[in-house]
């Protein structure tokens, strides 16, 4: 406890920047129902009403409180990013565990199918799969994961090709621990440094894939308050020097910052790294 | 030489194969499809008559490995099919848009390559210092900006408050080599700040690593001033990494215009691809996936066998 205490007090300014913005989000998105003046999809004046005392960001294209939509969508877009984030590294890291401790054939079916998933920009196979499977937000999450945890795979099979050939899991295999026990009481905590930074930077980019897909119309649909999709909806208000359209896509550049700064910080710490 | 023809062929081989499965997937993704394709797109309304209609001209009445062989033969051929949406062919569709999107992707990277090597060798060569921990921050920002981000804010900018250029890039045949660069310069700066860190990054890392070996402080020893030793010693060598680095964001830049596109309504591959995805133009959509597959994968090949005829060493892994 006090050694982390420690380690905050020791924290260059751009990583507490980080961890404020990141708290401050966590905090939008759980309070926000209490924080919000109107309901999520409540139409409540005209559309396009300007700033004001009523309505503090004016209304959307629809008559839609947008700070209301503001601080729900933090809910909807960084939840759905952290669901699909969390689903990448079940995936990524249980294949790529099997991969490095099973080898073999095995690691070569595993690694092949990977290269040839990774040959594929991300955006377009998300589109691709989208197009034919339709836009439902569990069909979004899955897509979405699998396509990244090819990534999350990568990093945990090197990580663990290299704690696989460590004494103590030998020993282990000789005590006849089976292959699960051997994933998860020798390799995870072992590789979980590296992959708790890499985390950070998955979560970055599902949650700006997540954006652009729901920017082009492809991704969460309405009438869920969503940060992609407003700036679309809001798009032509920018035509007339408004800025209030831009504020969603702040508020996705804000949080992709922070969590960069923090994972920054976190792998000069772990890695021992200096500043190469 | 042999040796370097033998492993350009392997990498040509490798990258053929695997352009081979990723046309399977694009093509049989639609196999795998829960239901029926045909009552996903015309609805549950549409009648018998119509569904076995839209089935014949699919041609989903023919077993799969037939239809992907047509297809893929007709690929070759230069014939992509007709669209679903308007039946025009997507070669005529596709042409036109294709030489934009290639237009802008060049643009962008004329502007971002000169631009992310100077800024790179100047935080090597003033490292640590105020400039350099500046074009940091900026960068490791700049990097997690989604791209509509950025291009709304130079719309905002560039074109409603200062009024210099157009915030809608209509391009057309008729105009001149000079007024199509004029129109596409907002799209294409968006493009450059999205790409401009990563490879600034690179370049930095790749030089100052240099920096560190025996042969560069023998140069410094010498006396060499300290450009002179980054330019003429350290950059050579540093090439292979550099080099892979901006292809790869060449890569990038033809798969990210698709967002740039639709923001600017520019006229190119992007835009169709979305608007084949909006109307489940699967024939469309297949045809430009494969497309942008495509290009991605020659330019990562270019990388791999560029930066191995610039560093001998890599031909012998190990």
């Amino acid at each position: 406890m006090q050694d982390a205490l420690r380690l905050l007090r020791s924290s260059p300014w751009s990583a507490r920047f980080g961890m404020f913005v990141v708290l401050f989000y966590v905090f939008m998105a759980t309070f926000a129902p209490v924080l919000t003046p109107y309901g999520e999809s409540e139409i409540v004046a005209a559309e396009y009403e300007p700033w004001s005392s009523e309505f503090l960001l004016g209304t959307d294209n629809l008559g839609r409180d947008m700070l209301t939509r503001l601080i729900y969508g933090a809910r909807n877009t960084i939840g759905i990013a952290l669901v699909t984030t969390v689903l990448a590294f079940l995936i990524g890291s249980v294949t790529g565990f099997l991969a490095a401790t099973l080898g073999g054939w095995t690691d070569q079916a595993i690694s092949r199918v990977v290269d040839i998933l990774m040959a594929i920009p991300q955006l377009i196979f998300a589109l691709l799969i989208l197009t034919i499977v339709g836009t439902a937000i569990p069909v979004l999450v899955v897509v979405i994961a699998v396509l990244d945890s090819t990534r999350v795979f990568r990093l945990a099979r090197a990580v663990a090709m290299n704690i696989v050939v460590m004494d103590y899991v030998e020993v282990a295999r000789l005590r006849g621990e089976g292959l699960w026990w051997i994933m998860r009481r020798e390799l995870l905590p072992n590789a979980l440094p590296p992959l708790v930074a890499e985390f950070g930077l998955r979560f970055c980019f599902v949650f700006l894939l997540l954006s652009a897909l729901s920017f082009l119309g492809l991704g969460i649909q309405p009438p869920t308050a969503d940060w992609g999709s407003m700036v679309r909806d809001n798009a032509t208000l920018i035509t007339f020097g408004d800025f209030t359209p831009i504020l969603p896509a702040a508020s996705i550049a804000l949080l992709t910052v922070g969590v960069n700064f923090i994972v920054d910080w976190f792998l000069h710490q772990t890695a021992g790294l200096k500043d190469e | 030489m042999t040796q370097i023809l033998t492993m350009v062929a392997q990498r040509l081989a490798l990258g053929l194969l695997t352009l081979f499965v990723v046309s399977l997937i694009i093509f049989l993704g639609v196999e795998l499809l829960p239901g029926d394709l045909t009552q996903a797109i015309l609805g549950q309304a549409a009648t018998e008559e119509t569904v076995a209609a839209f089935r014949k001209e699919l041609k989903l009445d023919l077993p799969p490995h037939e239809r992907y062989i047509a297809w893929l033969g007709g690929i070759l051929q230069g014939d992509l099919g007709h669209s679903l949406a308007n039946k025009r062919a997507i070669t005529e569709l596709m042409g036109v848009r294709l030489w934009n999107t290639l237009f802008l992707a060049f643009i962008s990277a004329v502007i971002s390559i000169p631009l992310a090597l100077g800024l790179g060798i100047l935080a090597a060569l003033y490292r640590n210092t105020l400039y350099d921990r500046m074009v940091n921050i900026f960068t490791l920002s700049s990097i997690s900006f989604p791209e509509f981000f950025v291009a709304y804010i130079l719309i905002l900018v560039l074109a409603v408050q200062l009024g210099w250029f157009p915030s809608i890039s209509n391009i057309g045949e008729e105009l001149g080599f000079w007024e199509r660069v004029y129109r596409s310069i907002l799209p294409a700066l968006t493009l450059t700040l999205v790409v401009v860190a990563h490879m600034m990054r690179m370049t930095r890392a790749a030089i100052i690593n240099l920096m560190a070996s025996p042969y560069i402080e023998m140069a410094n020893l010498k006396g060499l001033p300290r450009a002179r030793v980054i330019v003429k010693h350290a950059l050579p060598n540093a090439l292979a990494p550099i080099i892979n680095v901006v292809v790869i964001n060449l890569a990038y830049l033809v798969v990210g215009v698709v967002i740039v596109e639709v923001v600017f309504v520019y006229p190119g591959l992007g835009q169709l691809l979305i608007d084949a995805v909006r109307t489940r133009d699967i024939p469309v959509v297949q045809a430009t996936g494969l497309f942008f597959a495509a290009a991605y994968i020659l330019l990562n090949l270019t990388a791999d066998v560029l930066s191995i005829l610039t560093n001998p060493r890599l031909l012998h892994p190990r």
